[in-house]
């Protein structure tokens, strides 16, 4: 089970309407990776983690989410969502919404003593167990972003699912959250989906560079030159002249 | 006031203990689920389902009148309709991926129009305005009975499912990808709701009992913290507002429903100014 790839994508393609957003992707993710997934605005990867989480079907290829489809498996996947679609004044405590990650264990009644602790020990982990009795709606955006993100580890996840984590957030307050990703990572694979290449700091082993095509890079690779290819026009120069594997680079 | 309490003692009035008790019971219903409408903002959803009861009422008093079938009381009827319409509501909001508004605006006037012609061919004299509007003097003991049962179901349905309609309402994507059915999740609301709007029929009328569902919750939404204190805050202030509001309506010989939803109206109003001068004041 644990040699298996947590996630692998073979030849997909997705096509909206007459556009085709992603051509022929492939991508394999083992345990314990810390992979970040950039490209610019609309060159999607959206649609790459909305493929991931089984909400989209691949208009060709397929995807395995701990080999089997995502819509079977995606329970172990802890997701935070870019933009949650809730009512800014939804009157709720950061503990609440963590504990939501568990909502599917109990159908009636209250939370159990374990469901409790292990929101707690989420909270703990993004640093933030003081702020678990707060109104959600008094949070800053990098505070709401750390409770998400605590949301999604109360799922007890093998794999985690960041969508911008560090849209709205301060530089200092995104090395924060660099080092409990860290932490994290001994515990689960990571995938962090940034517009931001500023984001790929040292801690990422893997790049993956979305623009209707997918190309990996191992971190040590990124160069002036390869960001302005990935953001530039010119995005062909990538397609041809830097194919790598499925699996993408090792580092030594 | 002293009038009043002598009249809800007075054995000859015994519609206004009545009306009183239906409005006390019903504001239970009423907080929990104006709550719900409002935080996962649904109530024009709730306004299309309140106003198509009035098919099933006008059809089962047709049924009753002109064709002899005693059972098919009004509230049967209207439960009947109100559910019909939750469920086809929450379709077409759930899969209709255009002209939604139009839809439910047709299914609210459709049903309307439904209710008024089975009223009209009705034999006797049926005031359809009494269900429109209300009318304390149509509640009954039965009724009462009703009311009580009704409640129970909505408010123990929405207590055990907590969790679950919380999660729901905060972020229905990500519980969806937890593995919770959603949509049946969203129509049991539409249906509860329409369950409360049947409630209080008889007190304030369709027409008016939408914004007693969401006035007192949207007032109780700018304090609490929690969403159960939401629904507590909610249900207080909508006791509050029927008990005033049929106690003004006694006192100064005007028609309760209207009058309850002024009180509920001028609450929000006056919540909404206070909280506007305390945000733009130095603190």
């Amino acid at each position: 089970m644990s040699s298996a790839p947590c996630l692998r994508l073979e030849h997909v393609s997705f096509r909206y309407a007459e556009h085709l957003i992603l051509d022929d992707v492939n991508l394999s993710v083992a345990g314990r990776e810390l992979i970040s997934i950039v490209g610019p605005n609309g060159g999607g990867k959206t649609t790459l983690l909305r493929l991931i989480l089984g909400l989209l079907q691949p208009t060709a290829g397929r995807v395995r989410l701990f080999g089997a489809p995502p819509a079977q498996t995606r329970c172990r996947v802890g997701y935070m969502p870019q933009h949650p679609q809730f009512d800014p004044h939804f009157p709720v405590t950061a503990r609440e919404v963590v504990l939501m990650g568990r909502v599917e264990r109990r159908r009636f009644g209250p939370y159990r003593r374990a469901d409790l602790e292990a929101a707690l020990a989420a909270l703990a982990d993004m640093q933030i167990a003081d702020l678990a009795s707060a109104p959600f709606q008094t949070l800053s955006g990098g505070q709401r972003q750390r409770v998400l993100i605590a949301r999604a580890l109360a799922c007890e996840p093998d794999l985690l699912l960041l969508d911008e984590p560090t849209a709205n957030v301060d530089l200092a307050a995104e090395t924060k959250l660099f080092e409990i990703l860290q932490t994290l990572n001994r515990r689960m694979a990571i995938l962090i989906v940034s517009h931001d290449l500023g984001f790929v700091s040292r801690v990422v082993s893997t790049v993956v560079c979305v623009n209707r095509r997918v190309v990996v890079h191992p971190t040590s690779e990124i160069t002036g030159e390869i960001i302005a290819e990935i953001y530039g026009s010119d995005l062909r120069m990538v397609r041809h002249d830097h194919r790598c594997s499925a699996e993408g680079h090792r580092h030594a | 006031m002293l009038d009043f309490l002598a009249a809800v003692r007075d054995p000859d009035l015994p519609f206004l203990r009545y009306a009183l008790a239906a409005g006390a019971l019903a504001s239970v219903a009423f907080g929990v689920l104006g709550s719900y409408v409002v935080v996962r903002r649904i109530g024009y959803l709730a306004g299309a389902i309140a106003h198509s009861v009035l098919a099933g009422i006008g059809a089962a008093l047709y049924l009753q009148h002109a064709r002899g079938l005693a059972w098919c009381s009004p509230i049967a009827g209207a439960l009947a309709s109100g559910l019909l319409a939750a469920v086809a509501i929450g379709l077409v909001s759930r899969y209709a991926r255009q002209r939604e508004d139009t839809v439910i605006g047709a299914i609210w006037s459709v049903g309307m129009a439904v209710g008024l012609l089975f009223l009209a061919k009705t034999p006797g004299y049926i005031d359809a305005m009494s269900y429109l509007f209300g009318s304390i003097l149509m509640v009954g003991r039965r009724d009462l009975l009703n009311v009580a049962a009704l409640d129970a179901l909505v408010v123990g349905v929405a207590a055990l499912s907590y969790n679950r309609l919380l999660a729901v309402s905060f972020d229905e994507e990500f519980s969806a990808l937890r593995g919770l059915r959603v949509t049946a999740y969203y129509l049991l609301l539409l249906c509860l709701t329409a369950v409360a709007v049947v409630l209080l029929m008889r007190v304030v009328g369709l027409v008016l009992v939408i914004a007693l569902l969401t006035l007192p919750a949207a007032i109780a939404g700018q304090f609490a913290r929690r969403l159960w204190q939401m629904m507590v805050l909610a249900s207080a202030l909508c006791l509050l507002c029927t008990a005033a509001g049929i106690g003004f309506s006694y006192r100064y010989d005007l028609p309760t429903g209207p009058t309850i939803i002024l009180l509920a109206g001028a609450g929000y109003l006056l919540v909404l100014c206070a909280g506007h001068l305390r945000r733009r004041s130095p603190r």
